[in-house]
């Protein structure tokens, strides 16, 4: 059964012999020209003028374009027309293009830039979350409020009560391929473009908007991305309508590659948030109200930031049943990058807040956190006799809750209590060093929560020699979405894996596709390739029983032979046929998710067909002289359902722990005081290196299936894991409550700086 | 601009000569001259790795040094280490054991990789974590990287083994 097996990405041939080629690989045709952006080194003010002539006589240098020069939409934004290609007027942030250089070479048009006289008048920019509060600086016209229950007057029979503030940095998505576009100028004003986008049909939305031309002129490759995780879902819109714009301009290809100080100058982030919380619990750690007040950083245009912080709201339970919960949400709007899309899309921020109340209870009742976690928990679905579904905060039912027999399962595996002992013991021994560890579950909804993205497109091809190409919206950036898909197509055709192939993403294969976001790229494009492939089924066994004489339903397609009551014929033979008796041998498949509805402004319906589910366990060691941490162990067992390719599942689910656990500890973003971001390169911005992760890490699929009718019962993957981070963060939190009586209070990204003076508040010498 | 140096390089067995300014970074050469683009470009600052080749029995970051600086040097990178259907041990073992995801990282990683195996050809998963510090992945958590170097470190001592 190929669509189970751990087979090789399907490139791994081409990625370990260097010939998979990414944009910048791509050979380029003669007289191709190069694009790179002069920046804004104001976050906010009013341009008085912008003095290019050193530029335009700058050798190589083919032409100049400032925002008055282009001819139809000056926009790049994903929906809300905010973000113009080149800024007009104004600047909002440091780092906003300004204008574009059209040159003979990268480094010719890098080069040329800097020779720009630019005045600004700069005037106040709102920096921080408090000044945003201060001006009354935000997107929408005031807070989003989900509630559940009466949590204002439970409160007055909370038996214990906790406030508290956590605050969490964003994060830089580091794609280790940077941004990259190449435009292809075509006949009658056509434009072919190679994008390193996650969003191909958003590109050709935007290129035919800046162009003034009908969407059929543009037509969008990828191939593949190297590494996208939501920062390429509308950050590559820039780099793509300039180079089409150039190449409409000079009538050459043209081509854009951010440096990769340009890209974090440039493109949004993570969002970094603070989120304030008020909890009432009884004696055993049980919730009894809570409210929570998240405060989001969206940066200068809206970009993602309304549905990523719905999400953040949207997981503001995570696991638990909250009896009154009130979740309000600010969106502020600031002077710097405009936050975007990243691995969790606003999943992540919602999960730390409710983690961080449940690790202040388990500390202010001296109980074991992983017990009070549990006691919160949903309704298990197993549970017999069966429970009724408890509701969300905003009004789902919980109906596949694996969570207890989960954690039950890897608290065992993973030997978590008798270790808790054994850390005890160690750091009753240690004075300088100190252990921690920490458990942390994962409930994540699956669907794009504006409903209308949840569908998708596919074309599948036979051509006479029995090889299939397969085309779908989804895009490859190393999630193994083509490998997966290419299985899919191989069982529900019975036709081999060899015979099967991805073809890059197309725009003009597959229309209107959504991004490859939020997880379902195998979701969506996986039962679009398989109602592609059982039209075909069904034309073929047509054929087979009119040819030879035996019913349809008879006719069995598998393994690349094709068998029926007293006949075996192969693929092969069946596809020449079918040829020659002139049965199509293409055709497309279309999906959509079912059963989903909901009201963002009520924040009350079924926004997600169900939920993906994981537990962690993670031990760490801190140095309490110092700060520097390690991690020890981690332990993860993961829902994917049945799992399309358990191989790629593990590689997502470890790669997710890493990245997660790099966002609440290394990685760390510093503005300085005037708004220009700091770290803009891996010497001051630190993602995990291999030295970092952890020294035992076990990583174990759940055996169960979704009860949801998904792709042969499979579970999303991109996004859930990257949540098991959490518990790293949780395990410092731990490590540093071994230093006093004091709660920690450890704030994100917890790196060593942060430990250290975490270690000083729990004695109670902190100054 | 400055005057233009003469420069000899020997690349994956083949002998290049080319006039080249003085301030062309190798990975340019590779990359735009010589139409090699196994390595990446990630950084360009020499801490990611994406550009990693080798150079007279060295790992180099290819970004952060001059291609006159190169001058007479045997280079290798991951094209002269093995092609798509003839792939050395390490190549074979990143494949089967899952050790990419995006695959961006990998040429530089497995590069670097062979020089870790000749200075430590039976690395111990800690000389494995350190020895590949210098070249950052953002997609795998690094997990299946150490299990392929080590697959394909045991693979090839078994290998030399057998020779002997």
């Amino acid at each position: 059964m190929s669509a189970a097996a751990s087979l090789p990405h399907d490139a791994a041939r081409q990625h370990v012999s260097g010939s998979a080629r990414y944009v910048d690989d791509i050979p380029t045709p003669q007289g191709t020209l190069h694009l790179a952006f002069g920046l804004s080194s104001c976050a906010a003010g009013q341009i008085r003028s912008v003095d290019l002539s050193a530029v335009r006589a700058c050798p190589g240098v083919h032409l100049v374009l400032e925002a008055k020069d282009l001819p139809y939409a000056n926009d790049v934004s994903p929906s809300a027309h905010d973000e113009p290609l080149l800024a007009d007027g104004h600047v909002h942030y440091a780092g906003q293009p300004i204008f574009l250089v059209v040159a003979e070479s990268h480094h010719l048009a890098r080069r040329a830039t800097r020779l720009a006289k630019v005045e600004i008048t700069a005037e106040p920019a709102i920096l921080t979350i408090e000044q945003a509060l201060t001006a009354e600086s935000r997107f929408e016209d005031g807070p989003r409020i989900y509630t559940k229950g009466t949590p204002q007057s439970a409160m007055k029979g909370a038996i214990h009560r906790l406030q508290g503030q956590i605050n969490l940095g964003g994060q830089e998505h580091f794609y280790l391929e940077g941004q990259a576009a190449l435009a292809l100028p075509g006949d009658h004003g056509d434009m072919v473009i190679h994008s390193s986008t996650q969003h191909p049909t958003e590109i050709q939305h935007k290129v035919a908007e800046a162009l003034n031309i009908a969407q059929h002129a543009v037509r969008v490759e990828v191939r593949r991305m190297g590494g996208g995780f939501g920062g390429k879902e509308s950050q590559g819109n820039a780099l793509a309508v300039a180079c089409a714009l150039a190449a409409s301009f000079t009538g050459r290809p043209c081509k854009m590659r951010y440096d990769r100080d340009d890209d974090f100058i440039i493109t949004g982030k993570r969002h970094d948030c603070r989120i304030d919380y008020d909890v009432g619990f009884d004696d055993s750690g049980r919730v009894q109200t809570l409210e929570f007040a998240h405060y989001f950083r969206c940066g200068w245009a809206l970009d993602l930031s309304l549905p990523v912080a719905d999400r953040a709201m949207l997981h503001a339970d995570n696991a638990y049943d909250l009896p009154h919960v009130k979740i309000t949400s600010h969106r502020l709007k600031t002077n710097t990058q405009s936050a975007t899309a990243f691995r969790g899309f606003g999943g992540p921020q919602g999960m730390v807040g409710i983690e961080r109340v449940m690790d202040h209870i388990a500390h202010s009742l001296s109980c074991d956190p992983a017990e009070v976690r549990r006691r919160n928990y949903y309704p298990e679905m197993s549970s017999k006799p069966a429970a009724r579904p408890s509701v969300t905060p905003y009004q789902m039912e919980v109906t596949d809750f694996i969570l207890g027999d989960m954690t039950e399962s890897l608290l065992q595996r993973c030997d978590y209590h008798a270790r808790k002992v054994e850390v005890a013991r160690w750091n009753a021994s240690h004075a300088l060093l100190k252990r921690g560890i920490a458990f942390s579950p994962v409930k994540f909804g699956i669907s794009f929560t504006l409903t209308h993205l949840n569908q998708a497109g596919a074309l599948v091809q036979i051509y006479t020699d029995g090889s299939v190409l397969i085309n779908h919206g989804g895009t490859e950036m190393g999630q193994g979405l083509f490998q997966k898909l290419t299985q899919v197509a191989a069982r529900s055709l019975g036709a081999q894996q060899a015979v099967i192939r991805a073809s890059a993403t197309d725009t003009s294969k597959v229309p209107n596709t959504s991004a490859t976001a939020a997880s379902s790229g195998a979701d969506l494009n996986g039962m679009a390739v398989q109602a592609a492939c059982d039209t075909l089924i069904g034309r073929l066994k047509d054929h087979v029983a009119a040819q030879h004489g035996v019913k349809p339903e008879e006719i069995t397609f598998a393994e690349g032979q094709v068998t029926a009551p007293g006949l075996v014929l192969t693929w092969q033979e069946v596809i020449a046929s079918a040829y020659e008796a002139r049965i199509s041998l293409s055709a497309t498949g279309f999906y959509k998710t079912p059963e989903i509805a909901w009201d963002r402004i009520k924040g009350a319906g079924q926004p997600f067909l169900y939920f993906a589910y994981g537990a962690a366990v993670t031990e760490v060691v801190i140095d309490t002289l110092t700060g520097e941490n390690r991690i020890l162990r981690c332990d993860i067992l993961h829902d994917c359902g049945a799992s399309l390719n358990p191989a790629l599942d593990v590689g997502q689910i470890e790669g997710g722990f890493v990245q997660g656990a790099g966002w609440l500890t290394t990685e760390e973003l510093v503005w300085d005081a005037s708004g220009q971001l700091k770290t803009h390169a891996p010497s001051t911005y630190k993602i995990p290196a291999c030295s970092d992760r952890p020294e035992i890490f076990n990583v174990d699929l759940w055996p169960g299936q979704n009860a949801q009718k998904t792709i042969y019962r499979s579970k999303a993957v991109g996004e859930p894991p990257f949540m098991h981070g959490i518990s790293a963060f949780l395990a410092l939190s731990n490590a540093v409550a071994a230093c006093g009586p004091h709660y920690p209070d450890l704030q994100a990204p917890a790196n060593s700086e942060e430990v250290f003076n975490a270690v000083a508040r729990a004695r109670g010498s902190a100054s | 601009m400055s005057k233009k140096k003469h420069v000899t390089l020997n690349v994956n067995g083949k002998t290049e000569e080319f006039l080249a300014e003085p301030r062309e970074l190798l990975i340019y050469t590779l990359r735009e001259r010589l139409n090699i683009t196994g390595p990446h470009i990630g950084c360009e600052t020499s801490h990611c790795g994406a550009c990693t080749v080798t150079i007279d029995g060295k790992s180099v970051k290819s970004c952060t040094m001059f291609a006159v600086q190169a001058e007479g040097a045997e280079i290798t990178t991951i094209e002269g280490i093995g092609g798509p259907d003839n792939l050395h041990p390490l190549q074979e073992a990143f494949k089967e054991h899952h050790g990419l995801q995006c695959g961006y990282c990998t040429p530089g990683m497995i590069t670097r990789a062979t020089k870790l195996l000749e200075e430590i050809p039976n690395p111990t998963e800690a000389e494995i974590r350190f020895g590949m510090a210098g070249n950052l992945c953002r997609c795998t958590g690094y997990q299946n990287i150490v299990k392929s170097i080590q697959a394909a470190a045991a693979q090839m001592s078994a290998a030399k083994e057998a020779a002997e």
